[in-house]
């Protein structure tokens, strides 16, 4: 350890004018919080057939939903050069001066990207926590 | 002159920034802790300024103003890797505590082969990338600053690049990099403003007419054009011109008429076109203007090209050093999510703006369709829109914020290049790490002064190829299937990575013959993508005896929420405990604990 590693004896060590360390609060519940998060880990990982289920459970949960978040990008968005291909009219059509195709290339996919990574993110963050809630019971 | 100061600007606040930043946190332990400070927020701002290539910059808009709205697919895929990253990858990967993708790949499928396959092909990859952003640095000083050789700005982003790595500035990269985001997305959104509210009374007044009115590009002003590379151009209409210089092979000087065809024009030829004559535009060019408005105007090669660039960029980013590395900052996967959705939105405000200025690009600034050198567009926009100073502002505000990408990414990749390199060929010193700094860019640094400088957009597309074809599906495969083996990723990698470098070979040789090759060849990833895929999948079940014997511990280690902490690198979590004046910090975000002790 150096010193400026800033370690709280270091610092009382060196000079009597600074003030002691400042008191520290211990809480106990956190302890047994701990010691029970302890056990699942062990749990989970001596790979007992009910924590393999657990985990190709919350895998599949995982790829089910980014699979589907995937699709509505693909119907959504990479659907459309095949739109613009086969009809043509679709692809030149305008509202007020403006070509939708270029609103639909340049305004539109970003935010639909967004709602589908918020989205996926909401739904991956949930499985999480009923794998967590599951394995703490 | 203005162009000068405003790049030195950048520079200089660049190694300000990593300076000051580097003095503020000097301890090691500062160093590994600092990531957790940063918030995600500033992470994506990071991750974007480092993403944000010239190829995003420069080229994108160059592209739209020759090919039209099919070429937009370049920007929203790079924004949709991302989304990629976010579904399919980001979580797991941070999960694994894989700093590279080697490391990943070793982790994952244990096996010394398959790092060195690996380690090869995220060297290809950083080649590919780093070229163009070195070419593209030399030409757009020559352009900014003229009489500058072609070599100097090569030489001035490859010195500022390893003197910030070896400088130990690298530290704060996070900071860096977020900053030059910043810079770039004011260097793009202020001359996109200004120029479009030009364009607007231009088009009020009826001074200028709208891109449609015309059949084909027409020349606003006389123009004189200087071509520094040979091109091959198509005429639409009979123009007459004074060219002086060589022109399908025979010497002219002084008044010619050009006929409807094509025509060869040498390097060094100088052409002035009175105003109103059509532009004659480079082969490869959408020469007429209602089929350059409309997507998906080309038939069926067109489409090719739309759907291999979604493959190459949607798969695509994922796979690329740099990109990986820079996710090695988040403290664990959930924020991993968290920052991949704000680099969405900081991606997406971008990419408004190489549209419009591509458009504008085509209307104002129709010569460069003749050079061939429509990268250059956004450089030269403001100033031909806005014959003052406030357009020479502006022109110089956007080369500050060209080179700012150019530093940005090439840094990120140099990390990651020597990194890789060092830890894989060396015993990962610092020392070896500073000299395989060094020995890392003499290679990228000749063949960028070598090589024909191409669309960099384009290039930089081969790249995207590359990384789809092999880094993703080990990464997607490998998270998300068990039954994966290292021969099956083996055998995969060097199946998409041999293709994609033969048609990268192929496109490249007829770059210089006369640019015959196909669109499957130019842009192969729609065919190289599931290649690499069904290979390793079928391998890897001819294989299945090789699959790692601990692969329920490898799969939860991936899965496993992080308050359970199976994350690899959990002893840097555990540097972050004691602070500096005695007081105990959480580490672990509030909300997890707080549900902890309820449960």
């Amino acid at each position: 350890m150096t010193g400026d590693d800033g370690e709280p004896g270091a610092a009382s060590q060196g000079a009597t004018v600074r003030r002691p360390p400042r008191r520290k609060k211990v809480i106990l519940a956190e302890a047994k919080g701990q010691r029970g998060l302890a056990r699942t880990i062990v749990e989970l990982e001596e790979q007992t057939s009910v924590g393999e289920h657990l985990v190709r459970t919350l895998v599949r949960a995982q790829l089910r939903t980014a699979l589907m978040m995937t699709m509505l990008v693909v119907a959504g968005m990479t659907s459309l050069p095949m739109l613009f291909y086969l009809l043509p009219a679709f692809a030149d059509f305008s509202v007020f001066g403006v070509r939708l195709s270029w609103v639909l290339l340049v305004l539109v996919p970003y935010p639909l990207m967004y709602g589908v990574g918020a989205w996926y993110v909401r739904r991956a963050d949930r499985h999480e926590q009923d794998f967590v809630n599951m394995v703490d019971r | 002159m203005l162009p000068l100061l405003t790049i030195a600007a950048v520079v200089l606040s660049t190694f300000a920034i990593g300076y000051y930043g580097s003095r503020a946190a000097n301890t090691s332990r500062d160093f590994l802790v600092a990531r957790r400070r940063v918030s995600s927020r500033q992470n994506a701002a990071a991750i974007a300024g480092e993403f944000l290539s010239a190829s995003s910059f420069l080229g994108v808009a160059g592209l739209v103003m020759k090919n039209g709205p099919d070429q937009f697919w370049y920007a929203i895929g790079s924004t949709a890797g991302y989304l990629t990253l976010l579904l399919f990858v980001a979580a797991p990967l941070r999960r694994s505590g894989a700093y590279t993708l080697p490391d990943f790949a070793e982790a994952r499928l244990g096996s010394r082969g398959l790092r060195v396959v690996a380690t090869v092909v995220t060297i290809a990859i950083g080649y590919i990338y780093l070229i163009p952003q070195l070419q593209n640095a030399g030409l757009t000083l020559s352009m900014v600053i003229p009489q500058t050789p072609r070599w100097a700005g090569v030489m001035l982003v490859t010195g500022v690049i390893i003197v910030n790595v070896l400088g130990g500035g690298m530290r704060v990269i996070t900071l860096v990099q977020a900053f030059q985001y910043w810079v770039k997305l004011f260097a793009i959104a202020a001359p996109a403003f200004v120029l479009f509210a030009v364009f607007f009374v231009d088009s009020s007044q009826g001074t200028r007419s709208g891109l449609t009115s015309a059949a084909s590009p027409v020349f606003t002003a006389n123009t004189t054009v200087t071509l520094d590379e040979s091109v091959r151009v198509r005429v639409a209409e009979p123009v007459r011109l004074r060219a002086s210089g060589t022109v399908d092979g025979h010497g002219v000087d002084g008044e010619v008429t050009w006929t409807a065809g094509a025509k060869d024009v040498a390097a060094n030829t100088t052409l002035s076109f009175p105003a109103g004559a059509t532009v004659p535009v480079v082969v490869g060019t959408v020469a007429s203007n209602a089929d350059w408005v409309r997507p998906q105007s080309g038939g069926k090669a067109a489409l090719f090209n739309t759907y291999s660039v979604i493959f190459a960029t949607f798969l695509g980013v994922l796979g690329l050093p740099h990109v990986l590395a820079r996710f090695y900052t988040n403290p664990d996967g959930r924020s991993a999510r968290r920052t991949t959705l704000h680099v969405l939105v900081l991606l997406g405000v971008f990419y408004l703006f190489p549209a419009i200025l591509g458009a504008l690009g085509r209307l104002y600034e129709p010569g460069l369709l003749t050079v061939g050198r429509t990268d250059a567009t956004l450089l030269l926009l403001p100033s031909v829109m806005i014959p003052n100073v406030v357009g020479q502002v502006l022109g110089a505000i956007v080369a500050a914020g060209a080179f700012a990408a150019f530093m940005s990414t090439s840094s990120g990749l140099l990390v990651s290049l020597a990194g890789v390199i060092a830890t894989d060929m060396s015993r990962g010193r610092v020392k070896d790490f500073r000299w395989f700094t060094v020995l890392v860019m003499i290679i990228p640094v000749s063949l960028a002064l070598v090589l024909r400088p191409h669309d960099i957009t384009l290039a930089v597309g081969m790249a995207l190829a590359m990384a789809a074809s092999t880094f993703c599906p080990v990464l997607v495969l490998g998270i998300w299937w068990r039954e994966l083996t290292w021969v099956g990723a083996g055998i995969g990698m060097t199946v998409g990575g041999l293709l994609v470098a033969a048609a990268m070979t192929v496109t490249a040789i007829s770059d210089y013959t006369g640019g015959w090759a196909p669109t499957l060849v130019q842009q192969p990833a729609l065919l190289t993508v599931p290649l690499a895929f069904g290979t390793m999948i079928v391998v890897s079940k001819a294989t299945s005896r090789r699959q790692p014997e601990d692969i329920n511990r490898i799969m939860l280690r991936l899965h496993a929420p992080d308050p359970l902490g199976f994350v690899k690198d959990r002893d840097v979590l555990r540097f972050g405990e004691g602070r500096a004046d005695g007081r105990h910090r959480r580490i672990r975000p509030r909300r997890w604990r707080a549900r902890w002790s309820r449960a």
